[in-house]
């Protein structure tokens, strides 16, 4: 007999993994863009910029993810 | 309420709650004679009519002491011009505004139309809208670089940095060429479209998921479930807003960051 039984989707594991990179990477671009405003605040303007460029970059790989997860979904 | 709300979307079936997904996406076609004119291409064309009337209201008039109207129009121009165009593209931004401009207005209406009650599904949740915006951006910045650089100056421009050794070529030259041809139109669609299909998403989970434990259950402790669920949906829609208005501004930054890097001279 079986003990336990779990259905469903390979892809959801898959994209709980693949969003533990992205998440990582964005908790540090914003702990510096903290660190750096806390040292020198009048550069905050500048850094957040810059911040918001690196965020869509890391997240990029998360979203894929998401993408990836439907597209694997029946698998 | 629960009978106007399954005409828009599945509520239940047979066997239960059906979970929102894929599907809930499908909207039928709005006439069925005109199989493409569905509620996403009548969203696209009302934004349209609103984002040309706000701008033609707002460039009509040009008071030297501006009225409250004309303070919103110039705050909102002067936000993208500065913040956007003039701090990424450089000296020669000016050319390129009006593309910035449009751009934006256009995904920041069409993602807000995700939380504005009387449409509530943004746009680019459905793929091809941000497919189409991505190849117009593809094909704008490899134009502007193609115009500066020649064509095959721009591949060199565009695949070999300036200071890298020979000998690291046949690493850097492949690795640059996806990267900047391949995967940036890939990466702009799918970052707008899946910010929009999961927050979509996650707003259906729990307003449906909340509306279905509130009133097709018996136990108490479902009905309370559903209650909490109903009132942190709004949490959801507030989470929403902001991600719209981020999404819409990180589109137009790598649009803008895009042109600038093809159109760089060379250090």
């Amino acid at each position: 007999m079986t003990p336990m039984e779990i259905v469903g989707s390979l892809g959801i594991v898959g994209y709980g993994l693949g969003a533990i990179g992205p998440g990582i990477g964005v908790g540090l671009i914003f702990a510096s863009v903290i660190q750096g405003t806390a040292r020198q605040p009048e550069a905050r303007g500048a850094m957040m910029g810059t911040a918001w460029i690196g965020f869509a970059v890391t997240e990029a790989l998360a979203i894929i993810g998401i993408a990836l997860a439907f597209v694997f979904g029946g698998l | 309420m629960s009978g106007f709300l399954s005409g828009l979307v599945p509520l239940e079936t047979a066997d239960g709650f059906e979970a929102p997904g894929v599907h809930s996406f499908d909207v039928p076609p709005l006439f069925e004679s005109v199989p493409w004119f569905d509620k996403y291409m009548l969203q696209a064309i009302i934004s349209v009519i609103l984002i040309l009337g706000f701008w033609l209201i707002m460039a009509r008039k040009n008071a030297l002491v501006p009225s409250k109207g004309q303070y919103l129009g110039e705050t909102a121009y002067f936000f993208i011009r500065n913040t956007i165009a003039r701090d990424m593209i450089g000296h020669d931004f000016r050319r390129y505004l009006p593309l910035l401009i449009a751009l934006f207005s256009f995904v920041l209406i069409n993602n807000i139309f995700g939380v504005f009650p009387l449409s509530l599904l943004p746009t680019p949740s459905h793929v091809g809208w941000p497919y189409g915006l991505a190849i117009l951006v593809w094909v704008i910045y490899n134009g502007v670089g193609i115009a500066k650089h020649g064509p095959f100056g721009y591949l060199k421009h565009t695949t070999l940095p300036s200071g890298v050794p020979a000998f690291m070529w046949p690493l850097i030259i492949p690795l640059e060429f996806v990267s900047n041809i391949i995967v940036r139109p890939i990466t702009l669609s799918l970052r707008l479209f899946a910010n929009m299909f999961a927050g979509h998403l996650l707003v259906l989970v729990f307003v449906l998921g909340g509306e279905y434990l509130l009133l097709h259950s018996e136990s108490i402790i479902n009905k309370t479930a559903g209650v909490v669920a109903l009132i942190f949906s709004m949490a959801i829609f507030g989470l929403e807003i902001f991600v719209q208005s981020l999404q819409a501004f990180i589109f137009t930054v790598l649009t803008a960051q895009y042109i600038s890097s093809a159109a760089a001279e060379e250090h």
